[in-house]
């Protein structure tokens, strides 16, 4: 309620804001184009302290140009000022209104903290131990790339996350190996994953917004963890309820993949000679997390990117097969599949270009 | 540099230096050193900007890029302002309260060699195998996972020179305490003394906690523990909290002197008493207490849970009040004054505005829902930057100017000078601003590289030339310094005109001794009192007597030099093939143990100048 009175009393200032900012960034990737309900309610906070500190800086501006300007010494100017020891009710005034201004940013900000820390939904659980009304994911970050796992869906993905638009989602976070921190700057802050315990928190992506994103969403690890810290994306697929219902369907009936073409099979066979071991093609894999050393690859055919950095083509693939360590230093997946020839390269490519679920 | 230089000789002098243990030339000595390990972290700077002006630029590589950003931000935190920080200590307190010396002038020149010999091996590494890659938090889970030996160098490094700092904390706190002239109250002390007070107390309680994380830490990786390690029952916050119990406060041990600096440099140069002197004293300690309760807020997203998150906001809000007060009083300090424009004016003038921005940043990363978009990315990097650069690095740089005739004798050129602010200003807006938005526009601090078309480019291009400029005005700075050296015009006790505390009523520089009779102080801004009077001295406040004076040593600088040593053993212990490094720690060790022995059963009772002497010695010192 709170929030609200004051973004009715400062509508002038934070349309202005609104419209200079909504200039920055895309749509896809910037926290200044909210997404959601979880990054609406952090920007309006944001606004909110933005716009009491630029009331700030402004007065003491003013000030400090007056002072600049008016109490020069003139040149050969020798007189002595009075030698002023200070104003108790100067003093007091900005004492108070700092105060109060702290005090009008102070309300939301607690209130706004305990909301978001909300996630008794998680904890709701019927009979055969599956959440009731929420959906939740299981976020594992591992040295350069995310494993979201569908607990109740029984599915899991790699690289890309999938989301139904305009609800709550819910997030276990942990880390295998390092710290890292899961963040989708357009749908809200980040939360760190700790190798200790989960944390737990919630996004929400709106239909409309998502559409403005075609609905794709850039996330990043925002904690540092190593060389390639800075190539550990992944991307958020959003979707509409029933698209969503129909995708966890098929996930879900996804069977071993089916693949065309000699050199698809061929390559088939190298993955299974030396890959299959980290890396699954099925996306209701049922493993232990210490199992799931590496991507599941099930939809890797339908991805935004190889290696979350890399444009999704053929081209990339096989440079990537061929030195992971150029293209993300510090990985766990280099030298540990010898040397492949062309061939095999080109036989794995084609392989994995056709592992896909959905229809498309 | 000296005035003693060109009579000694190059080995004499040096000889002088290496085994001083006058608070003045481990000013100069902290000055130096603190110096290049500025420029140094300067040069790593420019690495980090160059490699981010494009998008997947390959200037430097991925792993090289996390050892420099790891690096710039350890040597410009511990190595650089640290010290500089220390060199205006030493410099300006002892004669702004009208004392011969600091409490303990022995651990005065340890404190320095331990921080010198902590500094230069941590910076070694870049030569021994790769310098550390962890941040300069190295939050424990990378720091464990990080191979090589960059962070044991980050480990041993840092608690050798951290042993140095606590030394120095506490020298300063029984200096002021105890060493005062006759008159110097507490109310009546510099604003400057009071905040190396406040600091001193802060590195009394915030050291400490970093020294345990050390060593926890250094245990882990050399040792075989398991503090940090989550797989035997280890917990990697742990490391976090007490890295930040010392961090924040740490923050304010470097701001808390610039803010002293400045309210000296501002009255001085309006010609006015500080406008409420005892709010501001009251401000500093508050800021400095309540600096102490606000640490978690750079851990709002490790998932501490809303109770904590919603505590440490609304502490971190708090410090705001105290904060704002100063720049208030600094605002009424100049209003009504008579206003000189020289370049620590500058300097001390812009930083008003410069740190409010940085300081109303500080309260949106309060508010901690916002800071969940905020935390880890360049609205951070931006923050800290205006708060560290506009606050720390404006006043250093003042106060190196401002201090210069006191130090050195001689006036850094103001045109130069001015060169240097105007350009320095500019290129610090130009590198930072740009950064709160690219931080909201979804880039994460320490990242390597960026990708293309993602709405970056721009901000990232700006914010590289403003680095240059930054750089250009580094380098008219140190043209200066040497054009004024080289030239080596001599100028007298009050070369600004408007000194208003004790030190400016002394020589440039003093004698080593300072005052030849301890003055009398009257009252607030005590040479200021004696000058509204007509007069040019302070009045004695004791007859002329013998000074007793400590002997100058070089045990400090073996006894640091033996834990340098040792820390090279340490170092390469865990490495199997290596059997030299069990000889190599216990040579360091005897080193220490034994200059700490020599030091303990030799009788040194230094050595008195007498009477006759300081009334032969007409040109230096004051005539009281």
């Amino acid at each position: 309620m709170k929030r609200k009175l004051h973004k009715w009393r400062l509508l002038p200032l934070l349309g202005i804001l609104t419209f200079v900012l909504s200039g920055c960034g895309m749509a896809s990737l910037s926290a200044l184009r909210p997404a959601g309900e979880v990054a609406q309610t952090q920007y309006n906070l944001m606004m909110l302290s933005t716009i009491i500190m630029v009331l700030v800086v402004i007065v003491v501006t003013i000030l400090f140009l007056i002072v600049i300007f008016r109490f020069r010494r003139k040149k050969g100017d020798d007189t002595i000022p009075k030698q002023v020891e200070g104003s108790h009710k100067l003093e007091v005034i900005w004492t108070v209104i700092p105060i109060v201004l702290l005090i009008i940013l102070t309300i939301p900000t607690v209130k706004v903290t305990f909301d978001l820390a909300d996630t008794k939904a998680m904890d709701q659980k019927d009979k055969e131990g599956k959440t009731k009304d929420a959906l939740v994911v299981n976020v594992r970050a591992n040295l350069y790339w995310w494993e979201f796992e569908y607990p109740d869906l029984g599915v899991i993905t790699s690289q890309d996350l999938v989301v139904p638009t305009n609800e709550k989602v819910y997030f276990n976070l942990v880390a295998s190996d390092v710290k890292h921190s899961f963040w989708v700057p357009a749908a809200g802050g980040k939360m760190d994953t700790n190798t200790d315990n989960p944390n737990q928190f919630y996004l929400e992506f709106d239909s409309q917004k998502a559409n403005e994103a075609e609905d794709l969403f850039y996330g990043k690890c925002a904690e540092l963890c190593g060389p390639s810290h800075a190539l550990m994306d992944f991307k958020v697929v959003a979707k509409s309820k029933d698209e969503f219902n129909t995708w966890a369907k098929e996930m879900k009936a996804a069977s071993e993949p089916v693949v065309e073409g000699s050199l698809a099979k061929q390559g088939e066979e190298i993955f299974n000679q030396s890959c299959i071991g980290c890396h699954a093609v099925t996306p209701n894999d049922s493993r232990p997390e210490t199992a799931r050393q590496a991507p599941n690859l099930a939809t890797f055919g339908e991805r935004e990117r190889i290696a979350g950095v890399l444009d999704h083509t053929e081209e990339n693939l096989k440079k990537w097969l061929e030195d992971p360590e150029v293209y993300k230093p510090g990985n766990t997946m280099t030298g540990t599949y010898g040397e492949l020839s062309d061939g095999q390269i080109n036989a794995l490519t084609a392989y994995l270009m056709q592992l896909k679920v959905e229809e498309k | 540099m000296s005035t003693y230089a060109k009579k000694q000789g190059f080995g004499a002098t040096l000889w002088d230096y290496l085994t001083t243990v006058d608070h003045k030339k481990i000013a100069i000595l902290y000055l130096i050193a603190g110096g290049v390990f500025f420029v140094l972290g300067g040069l790593e700077a420019m690495f980090i900007r160059i490699q981010l002006a494009i998008p997947n630029n390959d200037f430097v590589s991925a792993g090289f890029y996390n050892e420099i950003l790891t690096m710039h931000g350890t040597t410009m935190i511990f190595l650089a302002a640290m010290p500089l920080v220390f060199a205006m200590m030493n410099a300006v307190v002892p004669l702004q309260i009208g004392a011969r010396d600091v409490a303990f002038p022995f651990l005065n020149s340890l404190g320095f060699w331990l921080f010198f010999f902590g500094g230069l091996f941590l910076n070694l590494s870049w030569f021994m195998g790769g310098a550390p890659d962890a941040g300069w938090t190295s939050y424990a889970s990378l720091s464990l996972h990080s191979p090589g030996h960059g962070v044991d160098f980050y480990i041993l490094g840092l608690q050798i020179s951290g042993l140095g700092t606590l030394i120095a904390g506490i020298n300063f706190l029984a200096t002021i305490i105890n060493m005062r002239t006759p008159g110097m109250t507490y109310m009546r002390m510099p604003l400057f003394t009071w905040s190396t007070f406040v600091v001193s107390a802060l590195i009394l309680f915030a050291f400490p906690p970093l020294t345990v994380g050390l060593v926890l830490l250094m245990f882990d990786r050399m040792f075989g523990s398991n503090f940090f390690d989550v797989a035997a029952g280890g917990n990697t916050i742990i490391w976090e909290h007490l890295f930040w119990i010392f961090g924040h406060p740490e923050v304010y041990i470097l701001i808390l002197p610039a803010f002293g600096i400045f309210s000296e440099i501002l009255a001085t140069f309006s010609r006015k008493r500080l406008f409420g002197y005892s709010s501001m004293v009251f401000a500093t300690v508050l800021i400095g207490f309540l600096g102490f309760m606000v640490w978690a807020h750079h851990m709002f997203t490790v998932g501490l849970g809303p109770i904590a998150n919603a505590i440490f906001a609304v502490a971190t809000m708090a410090i705001a009040v105290p904060t704002g007060i100063k720049i208030f009083n600094w605002l009424l300090t100049m209003w009504g004054g008579s206003v000189k424009f020289t370049v620590p004016m500058l300097y001390a003038v812009a930083f008003i505005p410069s740190f409010t921005m940085g300081g109303v940043t500080g309260i949106m990363n309060a508010v901690a829902p916002a800071d969940y978009i905020f935390h880890d990315t360049y609205f951070v990097v931006a923050h800290f930057h205006y708060v560290i650069v506009g606050g720390v690095v404006f006043g250093l740089l003042a106060g190196v100017t401002f201090y210069w005739p006191k130090m050195f004798g001689t006036m850094l050129n103001e045109t130069l000078g001015k060169i240097s602010f105007w350009t320095f200003l500019i290129g610090f807006h130009l590198t930072f601003f740009i950064q709160h938005f690219l931080g909201l526009m979804g880039m994460p601090r320490r990242i390597f590289t960026f990708l293309d078309n993602q709405g970056l480019n721009t901000g990232n291009m700006i914010s590289t030339v403003g680095a240059f400029f930054m750089a250009f005005a580094v380098i008219v700075l140190v043209i200066n310094i040497i054009i004024t050296s080289v030239k080596n015009v001599k100028v007298g006790n009050d070369p600004w005109g408007d000194g208003r505390t004790l030190e400016w009523a002394i020589s440039s520089p003093p004698p080593y001794y300072n005052f030849k009779q301890l003055p009398l102080v009257r009252g607030l801004d005590a040479y200021w009192v004696e000058k509204m009077d007509g007069k040019t001295e302070m009045t004695p406040a004791e007859p002329l007597g013998d000074i007793h004076m400590p002997n100058s040593s070089i045990l400090p600088l073996t006894t640091s030099l033996g834990l340098f040593v040792a820390a090279f053993g340490a170092l390469y212990n865990m490495d199997d093939d290596k059997t030299w490094t069990v000889p190599v720690i216990i040579i360091g060790l005897l080193i220490t143990l034994g200059s700490m022995l020599i030091r303990s059963i030799k009788d040194d009772h230094g050595y008195h100048i007498h009477k006759e002497e300081l009334t032969d010695d007409h040109d230096k010192g004051v005539k009281a």
